[in-house]
């Protein structure tokens, strides 16, 4: 054999070997957040230009317009590579979310990058939501701002677990080790609570390439990572792979009579053929007959992979439904809690009906409840009643059927939903689910064509659940008896729950220990529901004393308009009235756990109607009552 | 049993997912067929993300009558091998109105042949989604380019009115007379896209590879003869030279390069080697009136 030949076989073999490992290296993407000025676009610069992605014409414009600026010894600014943010700035257009591209011979990497600014946060929350890691931009001079936790509490809260703290111009301040570490043990203390998987803290100076690529002989006390090494080799898939199968069905592949398959992207978990699995809502099973791929069919599919399932029976599945494993399956129900950040102009209310995609369900929701804002810099949280544009709240969120989730915490892409306006289409919220309100997965709701609205429209009235609170003699039952004659004189179809009718029949069961009264109170709420579901305007007279019970009964009754009403009857007043002699029973002590005298009563925080009761006879506060509930007056709305 | 994808994977798995969810949740999608190598990485996604069921949707070539013969034979070859619907459009003003790249300059001509061609076709197809193989990393204003990007009633571009993209939960809403562009390749690279044709075997018209053409060179740009209708100086022969296309369009406005690559591997190392980036083998790009983001809001892809 020839000299020649074999080196040409050599250079073959190496070609190979090369493309073999372009086409078998992993993919990460990252986010990196920072303020301005910290180097954000210089490190971005810095990346590209170490992974000779900078083209050669490029390079040559790029010397000619670093001239005046600060340049390392490449004689470059590495931010003019990034500049694209920066026009959009000066033009006045959306600043927005720019994603780039490099890659070692590891790792692909993609890079979104995006403003740092407050008004920016909903750009920053899109950024992370396809982002495995972030990089945390500070400046090695300037330390922890308050732009530093921001944007740490937005990565926590879309759910990017890894995270690098880079701190950047370690050459400005002298490669001081002191300054580095400081800045470090202060970003761990600070980011405890946030729960990241991963937390690493890197001296770096993008300016000159110390500790990107390779350790740097300026900072010999520094013993962590370098940079890329440590971007090249993180593991980011555990996480996902792990987890109990999910697999939301995009698209139901039928060519022909012979074949039925169920395409969608594995969300979570593994499958292999042979598997039994369920639909998430009807809880039909089937088993996995085939996995369907155009390059041939797979024995089992992994988290990531698009692939379409066959199963062994026929079972009704279409787009939106959600195939699972049993004894894994996720939540199944119409009420959760969860955290939404908030991206158009118009503010979020209470009350409002938009869409919900998940997935691919999508389905009609509204926000039944806010329940605080957290101030995305101090971390505080605080009342609320709405929630502005980059704003993060808590809300409970009622859909108009039962969807299939997980929380976030636990399930990722599964627990994750955009909130989409009825009428602009505009994505106006992006929320994580925190937990489903009634867990109600063992039950299938059935939807049948008879439902509220129907029954509703034939009485001619909108169903209501009016939800009287106050001490014992506070006037809810002679209000509450007013509006009701009022109504049946009209026509209207209304029904009146108290003590009396209730703790006789239904829950003559109960006591009054604490866990009594909770379950008291649910059972009352879920009849007064179903009256309403039957088209009925449902007044419920309870004391119901505990704002954890009164929260309840509003979330049992999702969708349905509920108004809680708040007697607010000084103590000495009622106590004075005492019509049925319980206060001075409870005085004697023959009656234990009475409502305010040995038991508290827990004012509303924010009740829907105050009435004086104290101040104004029942009949004035009962026109009043009914003013607010079926009046003219507009002020008036949920 | 590994637990993660390699990139070109989770890139594919990626674009078939948009592909679905394109299929699932508009009533006239349209994919653009351009016959290039990024319309092939396209057109092989697509039958993966509908097999065994046939593309679910026309793809629509806007054929300007300048393309390279072999780009044409090449595209009714594709369309009767995979058996998908084929809608050619031609502007039929414009060829009325004998409109060519010599007699209108590139920039009126690519408006009229290409945008104002597409926008008919859209109209007239009363498409609702429009799936293109742009990729973010082509030119900086498609750095931040959506995966779904909406569009008005006149196929405007509006950069205020574009939706957060979030999780992959795609926002397909439409107001009636609205339409989306969808670009499944949005984050794949240069070389993601050869390595993936490397890798998956992809037929891919052979004017990306190195042969012997003539050509002639106008302002430093290769462009080869590909029939006789274009204008040559008195007397000008064109030359025989081995050269090779990075990019595919109209042949008067796209330049070739000097190359012995004749197969995949060297392209992919050439490519390696040499340090210019893609666009500048067309002449489109440096005509000073259309810049990449006027072209967009116009509806250009
Ligand atoms: N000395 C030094 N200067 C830096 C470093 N990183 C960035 N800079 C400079 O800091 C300034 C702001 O950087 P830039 O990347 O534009 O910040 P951005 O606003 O976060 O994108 C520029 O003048 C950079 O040259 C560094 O590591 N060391």
């Amino acid at each position: 054999m020839s000299t020649t030949a074999a080196a040409f076989t050599a250079a073959d073999t190496d070609l190979d070997l090369w493309l073999d490992q372009q086409t078998g290296k992993g993919l990460l993407r990252f986010m990196t957040c920072g303020s301005v000025d910290d180097g954000k676009s210089t490190l971005i610069g810095r990346l590209l230009y170490d992974s000779q992605l900078i083209l050669d014409d490029q390079l040559a414009s790029l010397r000619k317009e670093s001239r005046n600026r600060t340049v390392g010894e490449e004689g470059i600014d590495f931010s003019l590579l990034v500049d694209g943010l920066t026009a959009e700035r000066e033009q006045g257009i959306t600043i927005d979310v720019a994603y780039r591209f490099f890659s070692t011979d590891k790792r692909k990497f993609i890079v979104a990058d995006t403003p740092g600014h407050e008004q920016y946060t909903r750009n920053m929350a899109t950024g992370a939501s396809n982002a495995d890691l972030a990089l945390v931009l500070v400046d090695a001079r300037k330390g922890l701002l308050t732009q530093t936790r921001r944007h740490s509490f937005i990565l926590s809260l879309i759910g990017v677990k890894h995270v690098v703290l880079v701190v950047n111009k370690i050459d400005l301040v002298d490669y001081n080790e002191q300054v580095f570490s400081e800045i470090a043990e202060a970003y761990k203390a600070f980011a405890e609570p946030l729960g990241f998987a991963t937390l690493e803290a890197i001296p770096v100076s993008a300016l000159k390439g110390d500790n990107i690529l390779r350790p740097s002989g300026q900072t010999p006390w520094y013993r962590g990572p370098q940079l890329v090494p440590y971007l090249e080799s993180i593991d980011v898939a555990e996480d996902r792979a792990g987890r109990p199968f999910r697999f939301p069905v995009q698209w139901v592949n039928r060519p022909n009579l012979d074949f039925r398959g169920f395409s969608g992207t594995i969300a979570a978990g593994s499958v292999s053929v042979g598997d039994e699995l369920l639909v998430a809502a009807s809880r039909k099973p089937a088993r996995v007959s085939r996995i369907v791929t155009m390059d041939g069919d797979l024995d089992s599919a992994i988290t990531g992979q698009a692939v379409t399932l066959v199963l062994d029976r026929e079972i009704d599945v279409s787009r939106g439904d959600v195939l699972v494993r049993p004894g894994q399956t996720p939540e199944y129900s119409n009420q959760f809690q969860a955290r939404l950040i908030w991206m158009q102009d118009e503010p979020a209310f209470p009350g409002r009906g938009y869409l919900l995609k998940l997935g691919s369900q999508l389905v009609p929701a509204s926000i039944t409840e806010l329940k605080f804002r957290t101030n995305v810099n101090t971390l505080e949280k605080s009342p609320a009643k709405s929630l502005e544009l980059n704003e993060v709240g808590t809300v409970t969120i009622a859909t108009d059927k039962p969807i299939a989730y997980d929380s976030f915490a636990e399930g990722g892409q599964t627990g994750a939903f955009i909130l989409i306006d009825r009428l602009s289409n505009a994505t106006v919220g992006a929320g994580v689910i925190e937990f489903g309100l009634r867990r109600a997965q063992n039950l299938s709701y059935q939807s049948f064509d008879v439902n509220r609205q129907v029954r509703a429209d034939l009485l001619g009235q909108e169903p209501q659940i009016v939800w009287f609170t106050g001490l014992s003699g506070s006037g809810k039952s002679s209000i509450a008896n007013l509006i009701e004659r009022r109504l049946t004189a009209e026509g209207r179809h209304a029904y009146i729950l108290d003590g009396d009718n209730v703790r006789h029949g239904l829950n003559k069961d109960l006591g009054f220990t604490e866990a009594d009264r909770v379950e008291n109170i649910r059972r009352v709420a879920e009849v007064a529901r179903l009256m309403a579901d039957a088209g009925l305007v449902v007044i419920v007279s309870f004391i119901s004393p505990f704002r954890n019970e009164r929260r309840l009964a509003r979330e049992i009754a999702a969708g349905v308009r509920f108004t809680e009403v708040y007697v607010d009857t000084p103590l000495e007043i009622c106590e004075a009235r005492d019509p049925k002699g319980l206060y001075a029973r409870a005085r004697r002590g023959e009656i234990k756990n009475f409502t305010g005298i040995d038991s508290p009563f827990e004012p509303p925080l924010d009740p829907d109607v105050v009435l004086h009761g104290g101040r104004f006879p029942a009949d004035l506060l009962a026109d009043e009552l009914y003013e607010r509930l079926f009046g003219q007056d507009g002020s008036y709305s949920i | 049993m590994p637990n993660a994808l390699s990139h070109l994977k989770s890139l594919e798995s990626e674009s078939i997912e948009i592909f679905r969810e394109v299929a699932a949740s508009f009533e006239r999608p349209v994919m653009m067929y351009s016959i290039g190598k990024d319309s092939s990485v396209l057109l092989h996604l697509a039958r993966k993300a509908f097999y065994p069921s046939r593309i679910p949707f026309p793809l629509l070539h806007i054929d300007t009558t300048w393309k390279f013969r072999e780009m044409i034979a090449f595209r009714d070859r594709m369309a009767r091998e995979h058996g998908f619907e084929l809608i050619v459009h031609t502007n039929p003003d414009g060829l009325a109105a004998k409109v060519t790249p010599f007699t209108h300059g590139s920039a009126r001509y690519t408006d009229i042949m290409k945008t104002q061609a597409l926008r008919q076709a859209l109209d007239a197809g009363r498409y609702d989604a429009a799936i293109g193989g742009a990729r973010r990393d082509e030119e900086k204003s498609r750095a931040k380019e959506r995966i779904f990007s909406h569009r008005n009633a006149q196929h405007a571009w509006d950069p205020k009115n574009q939706r957060p993209e979030l999780w992959r939960i795609f926002n397909t809403r439409l107001a009636p007379g609205e339409s989306m562009r969808v670009f499944p390749l949005s984050n794949w690279t240069e070389l993601d896209i050869w390595t993936y044709i490397y890798a998956e075997n992809i037929e891919i018209v052979p004017l990306y590879f190195a042969r012997p053409r003539p050509v002639v060179e106008r302002q430093g740009t290769l462009i080869m003869i590909d029939d006789d209708r274009y204008p040559l100086e008195q007397g000008e022969v064109p030359a025989i030279e081995t050269v090779r296309f990075r990019t595919l369009g109209c042949y008067p406005l796209t330049g070739a390069i000097r190359s012995q690559a004749a197969d995949l591997p060297s392209i992919i190392m050439e490519m390696q080697a040499s340090r210019t980036s893609e666009r500048e083998g067309r002449l489109i790009d440096t005509d000073q009136a259309g810049s990449m983001e006027k072209k967009k809001q116009e509806g250009y892809f």
